[in-house]
């Protein structure tokens, strides 16, 4: 079984093309899903490609219309990062522990595409674009469309995630939320990313994702649109209306960190404070 | 397989496995270094922390390839420390130990955590040692030893 270690991005890219290979960065998830027996070697089922060292692919750089972030950028160093928006850092900050934040990357939180990863609720809500490269050609693709279910994404075998475009917005309200058994370390129960830009009493931009709460983070764009252009009295008003509508959206299942019923009324609940927090 | 080269506390070392073999097998298994304990195996406990270019990772879930050209730090070579001294004294007078398997983890912890933050209030060092879990102490007397440590050895972080 090949399991290589490139020098270079470019090195990566050929060795993609030519092998069926997994890509792993930090191993924070794949270390896990693929562990064998103490002082045994994890069980990959195919080869491996080490990216984790690839300088390459770890910088933030803030351009006219997007922050762009280098998809082996640490999780711990995006937290630092001062070109970091505030909804991000708000998750990254209560998102595993410091041990797995220096090691976990953002293209591999991407990359597993777990219904709980707890940067995918912020990066839905933050309009995020995944770019991925591969040796014939570069292309973006918005995140939702990226991932398509539990572990299911649409990259082709010989790409790589290069790194993710957040375009430049002027979401005043942000908010974070998620709920875990324990502080640290947890995988949500129900994860939440609000944000909204009010001017003079009305909405001017309104975006809220769940992450934990079915197959993939719910995100639902026409909801959001009927309460752009609305007062904030309005939306109080309408309250109940929002959430029974939202409810409709929010199918979560019964597992062994916690079972539906629990899961979407506090989904709901966190939906309600949200909105009348702004 | 594949040629590793890195420095183990403070030695520099070159090792010939694969890449995907898990660090703490190699730490406890090739170097002896058996201080970086197994607890759960899956990053959630702590107990197999070492430091990479000073800063705590979990080598049960540390892919042997990423250690190229770093620098990693075991309990056994954090402990040749002025800094450790202070620790460990400070975890012996607050009574911070009791069965001890937590505790290379907790140095390894408190020492990433003191070199970002040399004076941490009780809230910042609940959170640095958020991946750290001891089943004996009830943590109490752990956090109060990294404040202590932080005060009595000010200047060595």
């Amino acid at each position: 079984m090949k399991n290589l270690i490139p020098k270079t991005y470019a090195e990566a890219l050929e060795m993609l093309n030519n092998d069926n290979l997994r890509i792993l960065a930090g191993g924070t998830d794949l270390m896990i899903q693929n562990r064998s027996w103490s002082n045994m070697l994890p069980d990959f089922k195919t080869g491996t490609i080490l990216i984790f060292n690839l300088e390459e692919l770890k910088y933030m750089v803030q351009e006219e219309h997007f922050l762009h972030i280098g998809s082996g950028m640490t999780l711990e160093d995006i937290k630092d990062n001062e070109l970091t928006p505030k909804l991000l850092v708000d998750a990254l900050k209560i998102m595993a522990s410091p041990a797995i934040r220096n090691m976990a990357t953002i293209g591999g939180n991407i990359g597993n595409a777990s219904p709980a990863g707890d940067s995918l609720p912020v990066l839905y809500v933050l309009n995020a674009l995944v770019v991925l490269e591969s040796v014939e050609a570069m292309r973006d693709v918005p995140i939702h469309d990226f991932i398509i279910g539990p572990g299911k994404k649409t990259i082709k075998q010989n790409e790589i995630i290069k790194e993710i475009k957040i375009p430049t917005n002027n979401l005043t309200i942000v908010k974070f939320d998620k709920i875990g058994g324990r502080k640290a370390d947890a995988i949500s129960k129900i994860s939440f990313a609000g944000a909204a830009h009010v001017k003079n009493n009305i909405i001017q931009d309104f975006r809220v994702a769940f992450g934990a709460v079915g197959p993939t983070v719910v995100r639902k764009y026409d909801l959001e649109s009927h309460l752009v252009g609305l007062t904030l009295d309005d939306v109080s008003l309408n309250i109940k209306e929002i959430l029974s509508e939202y409810g409709k959206y929010i199918r979560p299942i019964d597992d062994q960190r916690s079972n539906k019923e629990y899961r979407k009324e506090v989904a709901l609940n966190l939906l309600e404070s949200f909105i009348l927090s702004l | 397989m594949a040629k590793i080269k890195f420095t183990l506390n403070n030695k520099v070392v070159e090792i010939e496995e694969s890449p995907t073999a898990r660090l703490l097998d190699i730490l406890r298994d090739k170097y002896d270094f058996v201080g970086v304990k197994e607890g759960c195996g899956e990053g959630e406990c702590g107990a197999c922390a070492v430091l990479i270019n000073d800063k705590i990772v979990n080598s049960c879930i540390v892919p042997l390839g990423t250690v190229e050209g770093k620098s990693i730090v075991t309990i056994e070579g954090f402990s040749k420390t002025k800094r450790h001294e202070v620790l460990r004294e400070s975890f012996e007078e607050e009574g911070a130990v009791q069965c001890g398997f937590c505790t290379p983890g907790m140095l390894i912890a408190s020492e990433s955590l003191l070199n970002t933050n040399p004076h941490p209030t009780d809230e910042e060092i609940k959170i640095g040692l958020s991946g750290n879990l001891c089943r004996c102490t009830g943590y109490n007397m752990i956090i109060k030893a990294v404040k202590s440590a932080s005060k009595k050895g000010d200047g060595l972080w």
